[in-house]
Parts: structure tokens; sequence; C-alpha cells
């Protein structure tokens, strides 16, 4: 399986995408954001990071960027495209995911182990997931997820909503909200669920000597079921 | 053109006879922009010309060092072709007038020194200092230094490993900003800042300058008053996102072989580096001016060789490689000039739309800058505080426990690096909040541990054991976490040398961190000097910190500080004295403030230290943590905290006073855990090495037991050591 992972001026996570994907088995490759298009892929990740300083707003000019026009025209044609935190944020600024990434309800940065609960398995990203709660690690200061009723309405009426947050035995309340998120949204697909973005970074949890190793669980299924 | 006098040297931070001096030098009177830069050459920040004589004694050598102090950073060899670049900074002044960006900057300034030797910078740590929780200023200057650090470190991509957080009165004026980075480079491919080679193009590249932090380094070489606030434009102000670029195409030029020498503009921007480049190389340098990219319009020559705007570089390449190296910076869309060439002068000559602005010898600057040798007395060792039985009699252990426990400086410091990124890069295996912050060598087996210490209480009341003491924590905790220890930097911040009780705590503290170094081999590659950290005349506590790196060889066989299972036995190695004079509990609890720290027997220290090590070789420890702040029952309480574990002790032995014996902070000590069935083994190989040891009690429950004496339930402790810092924040 061949994937791609963009890098945009400011982008930190990167690097730790290439080595979690490649540990899984695919066959990496990295794509600068000013080439215009994007090696055969079976899969795109937008990385974490602060593309362009997320000056402006987060996500807002890498949303405007060189590549993205490929990035776009590769989702809309039923492409795998997954976005881990900076990435969410640019795939809101697209438009490709509704709604947008506010500041966290507490105005820190927050880097901590977090559980979340897979809302919905019917698609290539958590299909064959055998756990219901995954322990990830968030690391963000925008990640409050937030969009307005008509489309929240029609997300959860579609089964967009793909992983909330939740306490260990999956309690996806307010008392387990770090951020003050949406209905605890943590991470959302489109329609077509195609494309995922999510504030937790699977890629740093793939090894018992880091914060967990629940990351592992999310690689080893997408391989599988790309 | 302003016509320079001695008021104007004096407003520059010059003494009068340095103005004279200056003159003599010449034989003529400097212009402005000669005047400014030798303020910023000949300033305490960048000369150290009160502490460089002591300097001198340090002990920076050893088998694994590659480069000692008087770089960017220090070096030392970890095995293989890797090696660490490290050191750590102070950014106490700006700090406190506008703590965002003083502290930003502060991050900023160490991670570039680290990358412009090569080094991919791998971890950040910190060491923050600030007044009394009760103090009006405290809180905010904590939640801005806070956002600050995690501002830059966050933006860059580099997980902040570890730190130290600690409040004292003594702060209120001046708070301390101590900043730390380690590095990842190829010991044959580490960069240096001395240049070769006459006719060498001389190269910008980062960000344009602007007017900010226009004499920052001769303002961090002045006590405070009231008018502080009014330095506020001297502050720099930084951007982590150009960093990140500077950081990318600094490495990717890096890996070519175009560079001949390269040096971060840090304090005193161009001057310095510029100057510092040519002096190591004894050659002379030509800059022009008018080419260097500006930010502001009409900034005159004086304002382009004092600014301190960050993120920018200087280069020395080779000839020919100039496009070359501009490719990679367009790449990454930073500014790229060529601004002069190195000569064969020995001066430093400055131009100007074709005007020649400044002309003077480079030895002046550097080599004949001041050095003083200032008056300094000797601190004694105050005499020893006699306790009377009374003063315990009312006492209980488990009160005593809950109250030292909420020590601001004990307490959890989970709402500081919760805000910090400490796992980006992927290989954090020890996160903040243990004895040592550790991350693998990408890659491989390795991994490198590092920590920041400081004990400014005893180095107030005995410099020259304070001394001694830091290194000997930083050393204990590198063994803590299984790590050889390797090498140390050291941020020394104090008050007004000018002052011979400040400089003597200066030159005592020296010799304690040499005397210790020596001993247990471990030198110090690295540093700085923070002086004038005094507001109104008062100064804070001596503060020298310590940040110390380890190697382990396999990070699989790391060891962390939680409790691991029911029934294993804990054992304190070192002795237990019981001296409870400069202790958590006797300001706590007795309200007792004087009398000697605790004495540090080095003897004792490397023992125990090795035999710990020893011991973890031979996989026979489970967990492992120091014995410091609060003593026993402190680290007792943290290692349950952690683990949700209780601990039954065993009844005290003897006459021994159970308060000196549960809160003594005695040095060279450590708990560790042991399985059952390798006791006898670890008391026998303890026996043989003579190391000096106690049974402490047993890995059980969920409470902290001693019979007739304490049963605390962990949950109980956990809530208030975790949620007090938090609190105090919201408030």
């Amino acid at each position: 399986m061949k994937s791609s992972v963009i890098i945009f001026p400011g982008s930190n996570c990167d690097r730790d995408m290439d080595v979690a994907l490649k540990k899984f088995g695919f066959e990496n490759q990295m794509v600068w954001h000013n080439d215009a298009e994007i090696p055969k892929s079976d899969l795109i990740v937008l990385p974490g990071g602060f593309s362009y300083g997320d000056y402006l707003r987060c996500g807002s000019i890498a949303g405007k960027s060189r590549i993205i026009k490929s990035v776009i025209d590769f989702a809309n044609s039923g492409g795998l495209v997954l976005g881990i935190c900076n990435g969410f944020q640019i795939l809101t600024e697209t438009g490709l995911l509704p709604g947008i990434l506010q500041q966290n309800k507490y105005l820190n940065f927050i880097c901590k182990n977090v559980f979340v609960k897979i809302k919905n398995k019917e698609n290539k990203y958590f299909k064959n997931i055998k756990k219901q709660v995954l322990e990830l690690h968030i690391a963000h200061n925008e990640g409050n997820y937030f969009c307005t009723n008509d489309e929240l309405k029609s997300i959860e009426d579609n089964g967009q909503i793909a992983v909330t947050y939740c306490d260990h035995k999956g309690n996806d309340d307010e008392k387990n909200n770090p951020n003050g998120a949406l209905k605890n949204i943590a991470g959302i697909f489109n329609k077509d669920k195609n494309i995922l973005g999510m504030m937790p970074h699977p890629e740093r949890m793939i090894d018992p000597f880091l914060s967990g190793e629940d990351g592992s669980l999310f690689f080893e299924n997408l391989i599988e079921s790309l | 053109m302003v016509e320079v006098n001695e008021k104007i040297a004096i407003e520059h931070g010059l003494k009068s006879d340095e103005y004279k001096k200056i003159c003599d030098l010449l034989k003529r009177t400097p212009n402005i922009t000669e005047i400014g830069v030798f303020s910023a050459m000949w300033n305490e920040h960048c000369s150290y010309k009160s502490s460089r004589k002591h300097l001198k004694k340090l002990h920076t050598k050893g088998d694994q060092v590659i480069q000692g102090p008087g770089e960017n950073a220090g070096v030392v060899d970890i095995e293989d072709d890797d090696a660490i670049v490290f050191k750590i900074e102070s950014h106490n002044h700006p700090s406190f007038i506008e703590p965002y960006q003083g502290a930003a900057t502060g991050v900023g300034g160490i991670m570039r020194d680290v990358f412009t030797m090569g080094a991919r910078p791998i971890a950040n740590l910190n060491s923050i200092h600030f007044g009394s929780p009760n103090h009006e200023k405290t809180r905010n200057l904590l939640r801005g230094v806070v956002k600050g650090i995690g501002g830059y470190g966050n933006c860059i991509g580099v997980p902040t490993i570890a730190g130290q957080t600690c409040f004292d009165e003594s702060y209120n004026g001046n708070i301390l900003v101590n900043a730390m980075t380690l590095g990842l480079v190829n010991k044959n491919k580490i960069f240096y800042s001395k240049a070769a080679g006459i006719n060498k193009p001389v190269i910008y590249v980062g960000s344009k300058t602007g007017r900010d932090g226009i004499h920052g380094a001769s303002m961090a070489s002045a006590i405070f008053d009231d008018k502080i606030e009014e330095k506020k434009p001297t502050v720099q102000v930084g951007d982590p996102f150009t960093e990140k670029l500077l950081l990318e195409a600094c490495l990717e030029l890096m890996a070519g072989k175009s560079i001949i020498s390269i040096q971060d503009m840090g304090a005193a921007g161009l001057t310095s580096s510029s100057i510092e480049m040519a002096s190591k190389g004894d050659l002379g340098i030509e800059i022009d001016l008018t080419k260097v990219p500006c930010r502001e319009e009409n900034m005159t020559p004086y304002e382009i060789m004092l600014s301190e705007s960050q993120e920018r570089m200087l280069i020395v390449l080779e000839e020919g490689k100039e496009n070359e190296a501009k490719k990679i910076f367009d790449k990454w869309n930073l500014d790229f000039a060529v601004i002069g060439k190195t000569t064969n002068s020995k001066n430093i000559e400055l131009f100007f739309k074709n005007e020649k602005v400044a002309e003077i010898p480079i030895d002046f600057l550097a080599e004949n800058a001041p050095m003083y040798d200032r008056k300094w007395i000797k601190t004694k060792l105050p005499k020893e505080i006699k306790f009377s039985k009374d003063q315990f009699k009312s006492l209980k252990l488990s009160d005593c426990l809950k109250k030292v426990l909420i020590d601001p400086n004990i307490v959890d410091k989970e709402w500081i690096w919760d805000q910090y990124d400490h796992t980006v890069m992927g290989d954090t295996i020890q996160k903040p909040g243990g004895n040592a912050g550790v991350v693998r060598v990408h890659g491989t087996n390795k991994a490198v541990a590092a920590s920041v210490d400081s004990s400014a209480t005893y180095c107030h009341a005995h410099p020259l054991t304070g001394g001694k003491q830091v290194v000997c924590e930083s050393w204990r905790n590198m063994i803590s976490v299984g790590a050889k220890p390797i090498a140390i930097t050291n941020c020394l911040n104090f008050g007004n040398p000018e002052k011979e009780k400040n400089m003597g705590e200066f030159v005592e503290c020296v010799e304690g961190i040499t005397v210790a170094s020596k001993y247990l081999n471990y030198p110090v590659v690295s540093g700085n000097v923070s002086f004038y950290n005094e507001t109104k005349d008062k100064g804070i506590k001596p503060t020298p910190s310590i940040g110390g790196i380890g190697l382990l060889s396999n990070y699989k066989e790391m060891m962390t500080m939680e409790l691991k299972n029911e029934g294993n036995y804990l054992l304190v190695i070192g002795k237990t004295e019981g001296h409870l004079d400069q202790s958590a509990f006797a300001r706590n609890i007795l309200s007792e403030f004087n009398g000697p720290p605790p004495e540090v027997n080095l003897f004792n220290e490397k023992q125990n230290g090795m035999s710990v090590l020893n011991l973890k070789n031979k996989n026979l420890i489970e967990t492992c943590h120091d014995v410091s702040l609060g003593g026993i029952l402190i680290a007792i309480s943290k290692m349950s905290i952690n683990s949700g574990k209780g601990v039954k002790l065993f009844p005290l032995e003897g006459l021994v006073n159970k308060f000196e014996y549960f809160f003594g902070e005695d040095q060279g000590r450590y708990i560790i855990e042991i399985k059952p069935e390798n006791l006898e083994n670890v008391e026998n190989m303890l026996k043989k090495d003579s190391i000096y040891f106690d049974k402490l009690g047993l890995v059980e429950g969920n409470k902290i037991i001693l019979k007739n004496e304490i049963k605390i339930s962990i949950e109980d402790i956990k809530e208030d050591y975790k949620k007090w810092l938090k609190e105090y924040m919201v408030n």
C-alpha cells in the first residue's frame, strides 16, 4: 500500500507519521507543499504541526496551498485522506469536513493521554478494530470542535462522528471532555467516510515504551482494510 | 550624528573607566555605532567580565567530551557515531518584563545554539523560579512563562521532557527562566563558529532585522528599578514558525559541504556573532550594513548592529557556494543575503551607503574586554539548629506528611507540563514528573536522560555545599532512571557581582560545582552566567541550575519511580542521619529557616550511585527514586501516588527521632524496589560493597501505613498533591 504524507512549512509530526506508516507496512513518501501533484497513493495524510505557523487561523493558509488542490481532487474521487491534529484543522478549512476547531475551552495547550470511543466502524479507518475505546494522545491548543446545529444534525444523521472523548469505560459525557468540543467530538468523517479528521495522534502510540499502544490498532486496521 | 562622550557611554551601561579604556585603545573618540558595539561586547552578559576568572576553574574535561565551554553549546560522545549537543541558558530579565515573549525567545535562542552546531534538537527542558505564591505578580508571570515556553517549543515540534519549578520570595522581583536543549548530531559532522580563510562570503539568513531587542544584552546586565516596565520595547519578539523553517533550512545546508562556520545571532545580534566568528578564526570581517535585510525603514547602522531580532544566523561559506545555499533558503522562504566577507585586517569594518561607519580591531572587543577580579567574601557554615524535644511533641507524622506534600515546591506540576508537548517526535519514553526525562536516540537502542536541578535554599545557606549538592542531585537523577551520568551544563543565576556577598556566593557555588563534578567525573561542557538578578537592592538567592545528561545503552532497561508489585521490598540506599536544617519539614512544620544545608559526602555519593547502577545492570531493581526535597516520606508518597500502590513501612529501630528519619534531607540516598526473591542477593551485594542501607518496607495495598503512626490512603493525598497548582492558577 502506498501512502503520502504532505509536508507544509511548520508541519512537525510528519516524521512521526512516516515512522508509523512504515512500521505497519505502508510504502510511504513525503510530498512537499509546493508540489503540484501527489504521486500515486492509496492514502494521503495531512500531519500535525503548525502549518505556516498557524498564522491567521489554524490550517487556513495550508488550506489554500498549492498541493491542496490535488488533495481535494483525490478526496473527491473517493481516495482516503487522513488529517491528524493540524491536518484535521486543514481539512475543515478546505471544506472537505464540516465545522471548525476553536481554541480549547480553558485556553491552554493540552498534551496528555485521552480515551476515545469509536462511534462508527462501518468505514476503512475503524472496521476491524475490536476495541470500542482507544487510549490515544492529544497535543493541541485548538481542538475544540464546533459546528452549526444544522451541520450537527446532518453529521449525526449520516454517522459522520468518528470518535468522541470519553473515559476508559466509554462514557463520553461532559466530564470527559478535555477541550470543550461539541458533543465531545474528537474526530469526524465526510459523508462518504473516505476522509477522516481527528485531533488525537495515533502515531504517538505505537510502541509499549511510548504513552501506549492503541495507535498500533489503528494502523494495523488501516493497512488491512485498504 | 551624535557626538559620543562619557555621558553617552555611561548611558550604554559602560563604566567611566571602561569608556576611558576604549578611547585609549582606539586613540580617538569612538562614534555612536562603535560605542554601541563596545557596549554590547563589553557588558557582563557577553564578556563574562566578572565571572571569567572563576569559570576557568570549572572541570570541563572527560573522555566523552568532544567540545567543552566556549562554543555555541557543549558536545559529548554517546558512542557509535552519535553525539549530544546541549546547553542551558537564562532569559531572566526579559521574562520578568514580558513573560510570554521573554520565555519564548529564551527557548528559541537555546534551540538555535544547538542546531547551529549541526544537531537536530531532540528535547527541551527548563528550570523556572518565581516569587512567593502570595506575591501579586507570581500567578501571571507563571502563566505567561509557561505559555511562552510551550508556545515556542510546541510549534517547533521538539518535546519538552522535564523541568523544575520553584517558588521563593527572593524571586519576587526577579524571576528565573532557564531553558535547555539537547540535540543529536553525527560526531563527524559538527559545525563550529570559528571562521577560516580570507575573502570568504559572509551570509545573513533567517528573519529580517527590526528594532526589537536593541540593547537586550545590556538590559540583561543591569539591575531592575521601578521603571523596569519601560524596558518592554527591549524585549525580543519570537516567531517559532520562522525558527522551524530556519532549523530545517540550516540542517539541509549542513548536509552538504559549503559551510565553513556558522553562528546564531543571539545576545547582541549581528555584533557578537560577527565578532566571535572573526575572533575565533583570528581574522577580520567586513560587513555592508546596507545589504542586511531590514523589517523597518530607515534603520541606522547602530540599530542594525544592536538589534536582537530573533531567528537569524550568520554563516561563512566556501566561495562559489552562494547559489547552492540560496536555493535552500529560497525553498524555505527565508531571507538570504551576502552581506560581507572575511578579511586579513583583524578589524571589524562596517560600511553603510558606501561609507565606512565603524572600524575596530577585533582584539579590543574580545580579548581586551575588561576582566574583573571582583572582591568577594566567604559564607560561613551556619550553626546547626538544636531542635528541642518539645518541638516534636505535639506533631503527628501523617499531619506533617500532608502538610509538607503540599509545599508549592513539592506539589505536582502537571498544570505546567500538560501545556508542553512532551511526546512529539515519538521517542519520549519518560515524561515530565519522573526523576528525569528520557528520549530514545531515534532508530537505535540507546536513550538519553536529562534533568535540570537547582537548590537555592541550600546554596543560600552555604554556597560551597549548595554548589556540590546540586551537581550530586543531578547525578542522582541520572542514576535513578538507570542512565550513566555523562556531563552537565550550568546556568549560574546570581545577584549583583559588584556586591561582595553576591560575588562570594558565585565564587563558592562555582567551587562547589567544580569539586563535585570533578569527583563524580561529570564535567561541565557549556553554560551561561546571569548576574544582576536584583531589584531595588534585593537580590535573588544564589541559584545555579544544573542540566545533566546521561546515557542508557539499552532503553528497555530504563527505571521509573512508580511502584511495581505487591510484596516487593523497599530499601533505602545511603545512610539517613536525619538532617532537618534547611529541609522542607523545618520550613513548613517548625518555621525554621536557618541552619546548614545537609552535608555532601562525595565518596558516599559516588559509591551509593554506582552500586545502584550496578544492581540495575544485574536486573535486580524494579523501581528507583532518589530521596531529595522532603526526605523519605515525601519520596515514598510520590512513588505511591504515581502508581496507586501503597507501602507498609517497617517499624523504626533504635532511638532515632522518627521526624528526622522520615523528613531529613541527607544526601546520596535512593529508594529502590526489590523482588523478594532478589532480596538476599541484593543485600549481600550491598554489604560486600560496604553500602549502607535500610529495609524500609513493603509494597502493599493502597495506603501508606506505619504501625500506630501513619495510615493514609493514597487517594486522599493524591488529590491534595495534584490539585494545589491547578487551584492556585484558577483562583
